[in-house]
């Protein structure tokens, strides 16, 4: 009885492995076969039978992509793009968050609702009169309007005032005691404790702007104001069957962020697993 | 107004100011444009105000053909991907060797860019005059015919978005159930091992009812974000999605916007309203019928 449920559990245990290696397999596939394909000449990428190595590995692919599309004004963009969306949703849904779960005010409910209702919305309604807007105001085609309507996140009001929610009044009363006014409160002591929820919130701010394709698409029609998202889908249109270069310059708009999230996975997966366990 | 309140105020007058500005204004805008007819965008004029822009969406067969793009993306999607999150994350939290480089794995799609893994797909589907793509000659080596996934059947590429929207997703959900998974109080496992529970009795009478919470929350915002799919669709079937026969919701607002057919901010109105009050309802069932569930 003892031995068979021991091979029983082994059994399963060899199953969950099979199951992960599989599943890894089909998330890491495409990575590898875009790095592979970004090296192959077109040739080589069309073959039949397919050749899985290319013969050279040269960085011509590369070379094009860099010349057909403006990839410092795309990494500069998307890098400013990601630095103000981040500092501007964490600094005021902090404030907001704060004003939220700690202070009293009139039409507080009211206002909280209009807050919940912004998050329930597709933000893809929104774009329409957004444009209409920056156009009347004659600031399509430049970072400010990358950055525009990222500058406010309903979702970080809501989220980070569920972090000062768990924060307990005492720390605020002591800190009020020992000579703080409301905003060294704020700024001092409440501000400082939410850290995490605060890098969660600029993860997952930083992903959306990153991955963001239709707003940079309509507000920045200028390729040298455009991000890599949208620069990519250019690039799309221009090599339609050149499968090296559209993977080299797939894997160009790429690299950055990987390499960031290997620099700072452990921080990347806490933020977030911090979200989840509430 | 006392001083207390005034301060209230302060915290959060940059955050109105801006919501109000950037989403409160072109809310009430979009319904606003919705609402007038034959809008020239050029003289900024309209000539009425009715239902016309909402009659005209609705008979559109590129609009008809959008929304049943849309619902089968949903309806596929979202049960097998939050399914198959939960398989990869039990099994993720139940091994121990390995356990860190897995995860490595598994989460690195989510930071990277699905335009430009949408690509590589592309090109893994595609079938042209030259070559097979990679999946169809795999498919051959099996015995079986080619297809072309990208410009072929109706089917074909409903299953190449779906594979591909269900692989752009997943990441997201296997962090968001590890960290639930990991959340689980050991107690409750040491007392059912001591019992002699079953491992799969376990997992249904007490893994599954501790994450349950969890797993609404990603079934709803899973059902929000399948019905705003665009840039996907964009990925692998180019910019043209009305004769690809692929377009989505969000892609037909766009089209009629700044599409080669754009330029009627009216009829894009009337369809993001439309598409509004499409994810309110379901995100209200999802609430009522979610509820029940995690109060049983």
């Amino acid at each position: 009885m003892n031995t068979s449920m021991k091979s029983n559990k082994q059994l399963s245990t060899a199953l969950t492995y099979v199951v992960l290696i599989l599943g890894s397999i089909i998330m890491i596939f495409p990575f590898v076969w875009m790095i592979l394909t970004a090296f192959k000449t077109q040739a080589e990428a069309m073959a039949i039978p397919p050749q899985i190595l290319p013969s050279n590995w040269n960085f011509d692919n590369f070379v094009t992509a860099l010349e057909s599309l403006p990839f410092v004004n795309l990494y500069v963009n998307t890098g400013l793009l990601i630095l103000f969306r981040v500092l501007c949703a964490v600094i005021f849904s902090s404030m907001a968050g704060y004003a939220f779960a700690k202070l009293e005010f009139p039409c507080k409910n009211l206002l909280f609702g209009i807050v919940l209702v912004q998050m329930m919305l597709p933000s893809q309604i929104f774009i329409t009169p957004q444009y209409l807007m920056l156009a009347h105001l004659g600031l399509t085609n430049t970072i400010f309007a990358l950055v525009f309507p990222g500058l406010v996140s309903a979702f970080g009001t809501f989220f980070l005032r569920q972090t000062y929610l768990g924060i307990p009044n005492e720390i605020a009363e002591a800190a009020y005691l020992d000579g703080c006014n409301k905003w060294q409160t704020f700024t001092k002591v409440m501000f400082p404790l939410t850290g995490s929820s605060m890098a969660a919130l600029g993860i997952f701010t930083a992903v959306f702007a990153y991955s963001d394709l239709m707003w940079p698409l309509i507000c920045n029609t200028d390729l040298n104001m455009m991000t890599l998202s949208a620069g990519l889908s250019t690039l799309n249109g221009q090599y339609t069957t050149n499968f090296p270069v559209l993977m080299a310059g797939s894997l160009l708009a790429m690299i950055p962020m990987v390499i960031l999230y290997l620099a700072f996975q452990r921080n990347f997966i806490e933020g977030i697993a911090m979200t989840g366990g509430k | 107004m006392d001083r207390n309140s005034k301060k209230a105020w302060l915290y959060l007058l940059p955050s109105l100011i801006l919501l109000g500005l950037f989403l409160v204004y072109p809310l009430i805008d979009v319904f606003v444009y919705s609402f007038e007819e034959c809008f020239n965008f050029a003289s900024q004029t309209y000539e009425g105000v009715g239902l016309y822009n909402y009659l005209y969406v609705l008979h559109d067969p590129y609009f008809l053909q959008a929304v049943e793009n849309t619902f089968v993306l949903v309806i596929i999607t979202v049960p097998v991907s939050t399914g198959l999150a939960l398989l990869i994350s039990t099994g993720l939290s139940s091994i121990q060797p390995l356990r860190n480089l897995f995860q490595t794995v598994y989460f690195l799609p989510y930071v990277t860019n699905t335009l430009a893994v949408g690509l590589v797909f592309m090109v893994l589907f595609q079938k042209t005059e030259y070559t097979d793509g990679l999946i169809n000659l795999v498919i051959q080596l099996f015995g079986g015919e080619s297809i072309d996934f990208i410009n072929g059947p109706h089917w074909a590429k409903m299953f190449v978005l779906c594979f591909y929207t269900v692989w752009v997703v997943m990441p997201f959900k296997i962090l968001v159930l590890t960290s639930a998974l990991a959340s689980v109080n050991p107690d409750y496992y040491k007392a059912a091992r001591v019992d002699g529970t079953s491992r799969t009795r376990i997992f249904f009478r007490i893994t599954l009812p501790m994450i349950s919470p969890m797993l609404v929350y990603l079934v709803i915002t899973g059902f929000i974000g399948a019905f705003k799919a665009y840039s996907d669709a964009v990925a692998l079937f180019g910019t043209d999605l009305n004769a690809a026969g692929m377009n989505t919701i969000v892609g037909y607002v766009y089209d009629m916007l700044y599409g080669d057919s754009g330029g009627y901010p009216s009829y894009a109105s009337a369809a993001a309203i439309i598409l509004f009050v499409i994810v309110l309802t379901i995100t209200c069932i999802n609430l009522l019928v979610t509820r029940k569930q995690v109060r049983e």
